[in-house]
């Protein structure tokens, strides 16, 4: 079927409901094939609105079962090119499957790369530090603040990067390997591991008052703690080993669970060994 | 807790449940499911400082790509039950969140598994062109996480008032307790070296040592600031890296297009 159908677009309505659909997207997050069947559903007004025939409507709906995992949120730009590419399909039938399934795939990777960096490792950790200071103080700013901030982003996120996958097509594929991404990532890198850094000084509480040497001065005992010599040498040492430990873990597939575990180990033994204190 | 608080923390849990799956509104995290449970309890102050402090624990906890995070929802939901109706205190509901953390984190294994099944009863459905039948199979498995939550929360609710729970916590030797507040100084780390490792960017790391010294000497700044700082740093950062500017670069080197491995200056 090489001729040219006229297919109508996609209306407002059918952008809005596939917005909402995506927002579920990880509803029913598998093993076997992680986010495919929110996928699935999040095309349906796509599928609905471009093909009419039962067995296209199935085809489609199989294509978009299959494997798929990326950052939730971004998502969305995926979700638009794919709908473009599904009304290409249905116009003229030049566009095969495979081109389709390739383009989803071969964007997967490229945007977790973006969206795991500027969303997990940047926004929600900062705002989530933010809010929770203010929250430390019994402030209802500080949840506030997080659950609305974060929202405008993730909702900004998914509304844009849906139109502008819809409205680019697969002419987005330059965007995410291009430079303005790749900036925009590194930006975020950059910011997120400076906060971390401050984080690992500012938000850790290590108190270690083992006492290494103790002697009379003018009838007064003065003792010297193992934190003043590490006080000396730099304040928040500890916690910086700490997390270095924890990154080489981590790099060798230790569960962050097991991990945590240990971390309650050592304060208990410490405590108990007097070498760490409240 | 009367019959409609009963209810709301069930709600609350069941939203919450789902949202740790979706990762979407963020309902799970624990400045947000804390606080709901006090509101709902009617301790909004203790529920709000109970999140902070589980916030910052969790600060790093998130889901990339396969591997799955320590269970917030579950851990928030419960420990603020435990803290409010069952009088302990913030400290003891920060030392019971963490094994929470990880009992939930089993049973969202465990749920994702059982979800296999209705991803090939979508399949099925499918091939018919079904489009409720697809949509089901979502909604069920969503249901699922979202029972996952609400069922042990609203267990720990019915019993919390007793004098069960005080009992069996009262039966736990100092020792441990302190010893569990001690690493709750230090445990934030694991969520830091998540974000850190996540970021895949060795070569950015001198900016990670520049933000722990600045926070470590400079005494009185706090994160606003230390975020301003950061900022700039990377604005700066982008501005000079020759990496952006085709000009400068060599003609010979090749674009590193699309390529997620560790990093795309070293």
């Amino acid at each position: 079927m090489s001729e040219t159908k006229k297919v109508q677009p996609l209306t407002k309505r059918d952008i809005i409901n596939t917005y909402f659909r995506s927002t579920f997207m990880l509803g029913s997050f598998n093993f076997e094939r992680m986010q495919a069947i929110g996928v699935a559903v999040t095309m349906i007004p796509a599928i609905k609105r471009f093909y009419h025939r039962k067995e296209d409507q199935a085809a489609a709906l199989k294509r978009h079962l299959e494997f798929f995992n990326t950052t939730p949120w971004p998502a969305s730009a995926i979700f638009g090119v794919t709908a473009a590419m599904e009304q290409k399909k249905a116009e003229n039938g030049e566009i095969d499957e495979a081109a389709i399934t390739n383009v989803k795939i071969g964007l997967m990777g490229p945007l977790a790369g973006i969206g795991d960096p500027i969303y997990w490792g940047t926004a929600r950790p900062i705002l989530a530090a933010l809010g929770a200071s203010l929250a430390l103080s019994g402030s209802i700013l500080g949840p506030l603040l997080f659950f609305f901030g974060i929202n405008i982003i993730r909702m900004l996120t998914r509304w844009y990067g849906f139109k502008v996958g819809y409205s680019q097509g697969t002419d987005i594929v330059q965007d995410v390997a291009g430079n303005r991404l790749k900036k925009l990532t590194q930006m975020a890198s950059v910011l997120g591991l400076f906060v971390m850094g401050s984080l690992v000084s500012k938000w850790t509480s290590i108190k270690m008052p083992f006492v290494l040497v103790s002697y009379e001065q003018a009838g007064k005992t003065v003792n010297t703690t193992l934190q003043m010599i590490l006080d000396q040498l730099l304040p928040g040492l500890v916690a910086l080993l700490m997390t270095f430990a924890c990154m080489w873990l981590l790099k060798r597939k230790v569960n962050a669970i097991w991990i945590i575990f240990g971390m309650f180990a050592i304060g208990i033994l410490g405590y108990w060994a007097g070498i760490f204190g409240l | 807790m009367n019959a409609m608080q009963f209810i709301l923390v069930i709600l609350v849990a069941l939203v919450c449940g789902m949202a740790s799956v979706l990762d979407e509104r963020q309902f799970h995290r624990p400045l947000v499911a804390c606080t709901l449970i006090g509101l709902v309890l009617g301790d909004l102050h203790t529920g709000i400082i109970l999140g902070g402090q589980l916030e910052l624990i969790a600060l790093g906890w998130m889901n990339v790509g396969a591997a799955m995070a320590p269970d917030s929802a579950l851990a928030s939901t419960i420990s603020a039950i435990i803290v409010i109706v069952g009088h302990q205190s913030i400290g003891e509901g920060i030392a019971i969140a963490i094994p929470l953390a990880a009992a939930g984190q089993v049973l969202t294994i465990f749920v994702r598994t059982i979800t296999v099944f209705f991803q090939h009863q979508a399949d099925h459905f499918a091939a018919n062109a079904n489009f409720r039948g697809v949509e089901w199979c979502h909604i069920g498995g969503l249901l699922l996480q979202g029972l996952r939550v609400a069922i042990p929360t609203g267990a720990v609710a019915a019993i919390a008032g007793t004098s069960l729970v005080s009992q069996w916590l009262d039966a736990i030797p100092p020792v441990i307790t302190h010893g569990l507040q001690v690493s709750g100084g230090f445990i934030v780390v694991v969520g830091y070296a998540m974000v850190i490792n996540m970021m895949k960017a060795r070569a950015l790391m001198p900016f990670f040592f520049i933000g722990f010294t600045l926070a470590t000497f400079m005494s009185g700044i706090n994160l606003v600031g230390l975020g301003i700082l950061g900022a700039c740093a990377a604005v700066v950062y982008v501005q000079l890296n020759p990496d952006f500017h085709d000009a400068i670069k060599a003609p010979t080197a090749a674009t590193n297009v699309g390529s997620d491995d560790d990093d795309v200056l070293g």
